[in-house]
């Protein structure tokens, strides 16, 4: 029986070998949509606390265990973005362009704020695939939905982000 | 919107924003997940909250009965 069968069983010691495992995996996913390892870090916590309370409905043979807690870990990132709604973290070299540091950092600051005006669920699907370049496949899987509705999803936060940048005056 | 606009974009955002897939966990997170477990949420029982709801109804309903509930308290 492997660790997965154990945790579906009820096996508290399963429970923890597969948070020690995929940790690290969960954060790295979260950090990608959230983009701000404090709460990428909570959220980690949050999502196999959801794992924790699910495990009745985890079936072993239905997916991988890791799909399955990857798609959670998805929705976890989305409603955390759905509460912090046009919050988008700045990078921290924010307007340090070596040449021109002010209208880069303005122009910078633009594009975020653009990006916050996307509902979560477009700015989840534009991050993952324009910015961390995941295959269209895989974000299909984590979101729970078939490819063509990632690359909607895509495409209308293209045209929302086009749209908003040249209000701004930037013009990709 | 073609292709190469969305690759415009994409160059537009990639220059704002790093890619985080290499982003490290510094600490374990077992810890706080034990004190996730540990803490216990406060849980009512459904029935409480039907007795609630209904004595909630029947202030709303026979408004004359709280003065006579305060008389017997």
């Amino acid at each position: 029986m492997d660790v997965a069968e154990r945790f579906a069983a009820g096996d508290p010691e399963a429970f923890e070998a597969l948070f020690r495992q995929y940790q690290g995996e969960v954060f790295r996913w979260i950090m990608r949509i959230v983009r701000n390892s404090a709460a990428a870090e909570d959220l980690t916590v949050e999502t196999f606390w959801r794992v924790y309370r699910a495990q009745a409905r985890f079936r072993p043979g239905a997916g991988s265990f890791g799909g399955w807690l990857r798609r959670i870990a998805t929705n976890v990132a989305i409603d955390h973005l759905r509460r912090n709604r046009t919050e988008v973290p700045l990078p921290d070299d924010l307007g340090m362009s070596a040449s021109h540091p002010g209208e880069q950092g303005e122009m910078r600051r633009q594009i975020l704020s653009a990006l916050g005006k996307l509902s979560p669920r477009l700015r989840g699907a534009v991050l993952l695939a324009l910015v961390e370049e995941e295959p269209y496949e895989e974000i299909a899987q984590a979101l729970g939905v078939s490819v063509s509705a990632v690359k909607l999803r895509v495409f209308r936060g293209v045209r929302i982000l086009r749209k908003e940048l040249s209000k701004a005056g930037v013009h990709p | 919107m073609s292709e190469r606009e969305i690759e415009e974009l994409k160059k537009l955002l990639k220059g704002t924003l790093d890619p985080e897939g290499d982003a490290e966990l510094r600490r374990d997170l077992w810890p706080a997940m034990l004190q996730r477990l540990d803490a216990r949420p406060v849980l009512v029982p459904w029935w409480d909250w039907a007795l609630l709801a209904a004595v909630i109804a029947v202030f709303c309903f026979f408004p004359g009965v709280i003065p006579a509930l305060f008389y017997h308290l």
